[in-house]
């Protein structure tokens, strides 16, 4: 019955099921839709965060980052994670314990504590690595059903998508990367260029939980790039991206409003969500329309405007 | 030399310079940074320095003459890793994981901010998440924001096996992670006293 052209063990991390759900509906939705199976792993765990956990005790990072790629091993299957930092954490111990023997030997120390081994035999992926290498550009065009030419975005690739460059699969490439562009204007829609693209978005590192104001400093910085550019939404690979785009973009309107002119109202849209309806799927389900009526959750930014610009095309 | 020129050139050595500190920079790998020709790069590339007082080129000066100040200043934990320092390093220095064996021994000395402990102690630890959703009052609307779009409110992550929790807890002792929290908790409460001593005294004095 086997229909699935490929099969990942789909890490959630914490951002994407604990407060941005729509992301993990979109991601499952789409690529069960392009014939890939993702499976649950049970029990994983944080990643843990690799700026955050790893800056406290790197040693704590390495054999819980094993753990949780161990899951995926039993599976027989990588990893799939759709957050930058949990690729990072993922990505950077897969590539730390594959090159150094030592350390690998001394986290199945520990692991066999637990009853666990780690082998290191499943490469980490992203959910773009996996739409842009494993299925690539034509296989996803082939999908698409509407196409949003008056749409104009603004994308955000976050830093550990692509950085450390050593340890990522863009073959250096870092200052300029195009992959994420490409994907978006399969859709139809314009990647509007706009200052300082590639800058961080703030939230990581620890920043966002030490000093709120300095990461909404950095968001600052990039909303008003992307504002000047004109841009209509922005486009992320990343839920902590994601959540400091959003919810920080309120924090922004709040700490910078008298220096930022016109409150921001941008909305927010990971790169499934987007995928999804252009391949014809359900705005409801993709959480592109608000459904329910809870206070104090995600998004904190209408996006309302998204669909006014898209309406007449998927109708 | 004119003593004009004397005045400026006379670097004034940090008091806290300590031997054993040095010697924990030399362990964590950290001589590397002596490839540094100090051009800048780094400090140039560093969306935090342009609005914190963070200057990644100091601390990296810092902790190559073992000043230990670099560990107390709050300006390692405005680094959000976007390793543009690390890429972009002539001399191929890994910068950013430099700063992250530099919080490393921060952490272990005691410096760490309370909202990062907080985090590290009683929701990393206790929870295994970095971000939960579990608790039955505070985190209601998110498993209810779940359940609207057809998923289960919990995820198939710790949260749906205690078993697993205890799993990555029982990892955290024997990597050394609950006592290093612990101890990090000790010395920032008698820095603490320490402090509040210093002030009492200062304040008994002003009354005299
Ligand atoms: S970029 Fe490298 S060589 Fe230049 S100052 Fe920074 S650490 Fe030193
Ligand atoms: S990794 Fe940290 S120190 Fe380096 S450029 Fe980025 S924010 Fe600055």
């Amino acid at each position: 019955m086997s229909e699935y052209k490929w099969r990942y063990a789909f890490f959630l991390g914490c951002v994407i099921p604990n407060r941005y759900p729509m992301i993990e509906r979109s991601i499952r939705d789409v690529f069960e839709e392009l014939g890939a199976e993702i499976l649950d792993m049970p029990g994983a765990s944080c990643c843990p965060a690799p700026g955050v956990f790893r800056a406290f005790h790197i040693p704590t990072w390495l054999v819980i980052a094993a753990r949780n790629i161990s899951i995926a091993e039993e599976l027989g299957v990588s990893p799939l994670t759709g957050c930058n930092g949990c690729y990072g954490t993922l990505r950077d111990a897969w590539y730390d314990l594959e090159h150094n023997p030592e350390e690998k030997k001394h986290v199945n120390e520990l692991l066999a504590k637990v009853g666990r081994q780690y082998k290191g035999n499943f490469e980490p992926k992203h959910v773009v690595q996996a739409l842009y290498l494993d299925m690539g550009l034509d296989y996803l065009k082939d999908h698409i059903k509407h196409k949003f030419d008056d749409l104009k975005v603004g994308v955000h690739y976050g830093c550990h998508i692509v950085k450390p460059s050593d340890k990522r699969p863009w073959h250096g490439e870092y200052e300029n990367p195009q992959f994420l562009d490409e994907i978006v204007e399969i859709t139809g829609a314009k990647s509007i260029d706009y200052k300082d693209k590639y800058m961080c978005c703030g939230a990581g590192g620890a920043v966002r939980t030490a000093v709120k104001e300095v990461a909404a400093d950095f968001t600052r910085e990039k909303l008003v790039n992307m504002r000047d550019a004109g841009v209509d939404i922005i486009i992320n690979c990343c839920p902590f991206c994601h959540l400091q785009l959003d919810l920080g973009q309120v924090e922004v309107n709040n700490f910078y409003k008298d220096i930022i002119g016109e409150p921001f109202k941008i909305p927010v849209i990971y790169i499934t969500q987007l995928l999804g309806v252009a391949m014809g799927m359900d705005p409801n389900r993709l959480g592109l329309i608000k459904n329910h009526d809870l206070k104090g959750v995600s998004p904190f930014i209408p996006i309302d405007r998204f669909l006014d610009i898209v309406k007449e095309q998927i109708i | 030399m004119s003593d004009n020129v004397e005045k400026y050139i006379k670097r004034k050595v940090h008091k806290g310079m300590s031997t054993k500190i040095s010697q924990k920079f030399i362990d964590a790998g950290l001589e590397k940074i002596r490839a540094c020709i100090n051009c800048g790069t780094c400090t140039g590339s560093c969306p935090s320095g342009r609005r914190t007082a963070y200057r990644t080129r100091s601390a990296i000066r810092k902790a190559l003459t073992g000043d230990e100040s670099v560990l107390e200043d709050i300006d390692i934990w405005m680094c959000s890793t976007c390793y543009y320092c690390y890429e972009r390093c002539p001399r191929d220095i890994p910068v950013t994981d430099m700063i992250i064996k530099l919080r490393n021994i921060a952490v272990e000395e005691g410096f760490i901010l309370d909202s990062h402990f907080t985090l590290a102690s009683d929701i990393f630890y206790a929870t295994g998440h970095g971000v939960p959703a579990n608790d039955p009052e505070a985190h209601k609307q998110w498993r209810a924001l779940r359940e609207s779009y057809g998923l289960p409110p919990l995820p198939p992550t710790v949260h749906s096996y205690p078993e697993a929790v205890k799993e990555c807890q029982t990892l955290m002792n024997e990597v050394g992670f609950r006592a290093l929290l612990d101890n990090a908790a000790k010395l920032k409460a008698k820095r603490k006293a320490e402090a509040e001593k210093i002030a009492k005294e200062k304040t008994e004095e002003e009354k005299k």
